[in-house]
């Protein structure tokens, strides 16, 4: 059977997870290696049976550290590779995203975001994890995390977070919540065809010059894989353009850390997705992500019938952050209102953008989201 | 006056890597040139070996041998080339690394992967002690030796890893010393030729870290207490290979057939699109 005709196209009524398994699919995710956990468990249920459909790999490990570690080697062996879990697995995960940022490999990270700290909720929505997903390696780099607020959009940013992780070489997150993995929606899947699939740049000229670190003027080193003819070497270490370890040149660090930084960084504009609704003449603006961005939009639309000149910054990307639409909207607004699943994460980055108009943070915590008349009233108190 | 001298194996070695970072009268050389010989006497093609390590003194070897190679995190090296066996299983994986690596932090990663039978060959050069670090004690330390962190000696039982990989279920396992060169070389060359999981234990003069704490200054020293306390015992119980001051049991353990992983998985997988066909 083709891999075309296998491929689901149309409109499907599935949860948040089967979305993501069929989106990852769909971008070309030929290698998943996971470890059961809620809510995240579906995703590896379901590419556990789609994988072999299309000759890719599922292998369940046994643990998230090895999950990480088994789909970085498997994206410098060819496959394009992802890996699905919640806030336990992703905090074992973390060394080895720091591994993958450091060799530069293109690869998938998936966290369906529970309550937390510790074993917290694992069957309750959070938003707790969007700072560890920029911080939680240690060292400085730069980092993709997108967060989708739908089941249409788990499709469709899965297919994103593998496009923009095979153009940066950075592992890119998907940083979806417990809602949205397991609400139930409907997706509509343009035919294969239709969907913008991007591959790693590979390597041009002889094997025996090749410098798997050398960067192109995008900063991005062309990839080479395992098997080829290319014989390369990479390391956590501190390394040069050919790999090699470079522990004791500032030089080196300096230079690798800061094109890690800003490969990403300087590419924000390209990067950066956000949705804006109403924001044009917008008095109170309110900067949402996730399933909380559907109460907030839903709260604008409520706000505009009373009579307030409200405003949804919704953010798809949360990491690059995206500054400059934030100071945008705190530019014309007199208030901004920002509700978040969690004890004031992505609200001290608006705080940072926002420049002095004052910032309200809603937060709601070991629950449903937050109700759109929960966001209103919020609304209510600044306009 | 002189012609410049070329080493025999020099494509088997990244010359830019050379010097390497190990002490005098170490033993990680014999390790990797002992492998070497084996993948030159067998004439592997190496455009397709991949050479994986952890963390560790041995761990800088994946750097120096001339094929692709990956220097992973701390023990995780088995996890990463499980990874790159399952996509790419025409490779051969290679993973060297140390013991503190493959037995402490990377422990569940080592059973787990022998369990499954992926066709991984796992060296481990065991040093009994955490080298790079300035010589702590690890899951290998005999019972009293003195390490940096077992200053009154060490009172936790070691790993018999040769055992440990018998039950975990290594399809090939085997424990010899950097004294037994030729035994060695031809063990490397064995489990290049097998199929599923194989384990190799070498045992490695550190006389710089280890033995000089523990009545052993110089790996001549070392290699004298090897060639002293070995006793060859092929296919004897795995269980009772002792590593002990008077007697080291060396020689193989396990050579068994059994399919791979990833063979199964990629049969499955060719099954699964089969019945897909007649639909």
């Amino acid at each position: 059977m083709s891999e075309k005709r296998a491929l689901l196209t149309g409109a499907h009524f599935m949860n948040g997870d089967v979305a993501c398994a069929e989106g990852a699919i769909a971008a070309g995710c030929r290698f998943f290696a996971g470890y059961p956990i809620t809510p995240a468990t579906e995703i590896a249920e379901h590419l556990s049976e789609r994988m072999p459909e299309f000759g890719g790999i599922y292998i369940q490990m046994e643990d998230e550290i090895a999950s990480i570690a088994a789909v970085i080697g498997a994206s410098y062996a060819g496959l394009k590779a992802m890996t699905a879990t919640s806030g336990p697995g992703f905090s074992l995960m973390q060394e080895n995203i720091g591994l993958a940022v450091m060799t530069e490999t293109p690869c998938v990270i998936v966290d369906i975001m529970r309550g937390g700290p510790s074993t917290g909720q694992p069957t309750l929505p959070g938003q707790q994890d969007v700072m560890q997903a920029k911080w939680g390696s240690h060292g400085d780099y730069g980092i993709i995390a997108l967060a989708p607020s739908s089941v249409q959009e788990m499709f469709d940013l899965t297919i994103e977070a593998f496009n923009l992780s095979e153009t940066y070489r950075v592992p890119t997150l998907l940083m979806a919540d417990e809602v949205v993995a397991h609400m139930w929606e409907r997706v509509v899947i343009p035919s294969s065809s239709k969907i913008k699939i991007v591959n790693r740049k590979r390597p041009h000229g002889s094997p025996n010059k090749y410098m798997p670190f050398m960067p192109d003027d995008d900063m991005v080193p062309p990839i080479a894989c395992f098997g080829e003819g290319y014989r390369f070497h990479a390391t956590g270490l501190t390394h040069d353009e050919h790999g090699y370890p470079k522990t004791q040149s500032s030089e080196v660090q300096s230079k690798l850390v800061r094109r890690l930084c800003e490969k990403v960084s300087k590419s924000s504009d390209k990067i950066i997705r956000i949705e804006e609704v109403m924001l044009e003449d917008a008095e109170v603006a309110v900067v949402a992500y996730g399933i909380v961005a559907r109460s907030a939009l839903s709260a604008v639309r409520r706000a505009r019938k009373a009579g307030i000149k409200a405003g949804l910054l919704r953010l798809i990307t949360l990491w690059p952050f995206p500054e400059a639409h934030v100071a945008k909207a705190a530019q014309q607004a007199k208030a901004m209102v920002v509700p978040e699943m969690n004890c004031g994460q992505m609200v001290r980055e608006v705080e940072r953008a926002a420049k002095g108009t004052p910032v309200n943070f809603v937060s709601k915590l070991g629950e449903d989201p937050h109700t759109p008349m929960e966001i209103l009233e919020a609304m209510r108190r600044n306009s | 006056m002189f012609e410049k001298e070329v080493h025999p194996f020099s494509n088997y070695l990244r010359s830019a890597m050379i010097p390497h970072i190990w002490c005098p009268g170490c033993g990680n050389g014999i390790v990797v040139n002992c492998f070497i010989h084996a993948l030159d006497e067998l004439q592997k093609d190496l455009d397709k070996l991949v050479v994986i390590s952890g963390i560790g003194c041995i761990g800088r070897t994946a750097g120096y041998i001339n094929a692709d190679s990956f220097h992973t995190t701390h023990g995780r090296a088995i996890a990463f080339a499980t990874g790159v066996k399952l996509a790419n299983p025409e490779l051969e994986v290679a993973v060297i690394s140390g013991d503190g690596d493959l037995f402490a932090i990377g422990g569940n990663h080592f059973i787990h992967a022998a369990r499954r039978n992926i066709g991984i060959k796992v060296i481990c050069a065991n040093n009994f002690n955490y080298g790079m670090t300035g010589g702590q004690q690890g899951p290998t330390t005999p019972i009293e030796a003195l390490t940096t962190t077992t200053p009154y000696g060490n009172i936790e039982l070691p790993f018999n890893l040769v055992h440990l990989a018998a039950a975990s279920g290594a399809t090939y396992v085997a424990r010899w010393t950097t004294l037994h060169v030729r035994r060695l070389t031809q063990s490397f060359k064995r489990m290049l030729q097998k199929e599923g999981f194989c384990f190799i234990e070498v045992i490695t003069p550190c006389p710089e870290i280890f033995g000089r704490r523990n009545k052993m200054k110089t790996g001549l020293e070392m290699m004298e207490w090897f060639r002293r306390a070995s006793v060859v015992e092929n296919f004897s119980d795995p269980a009772k290979a002792e590593i002990m001051p008077e007697k080291i049991v060396v020689g193989e353990f396990v050579n068994v057939e059994k399919v791979s992983y990833e063979k199964l998985l990629h049969e499955k997988i060719a099954k699964i699109n089969e019945k897909r066909m007649k639909w």
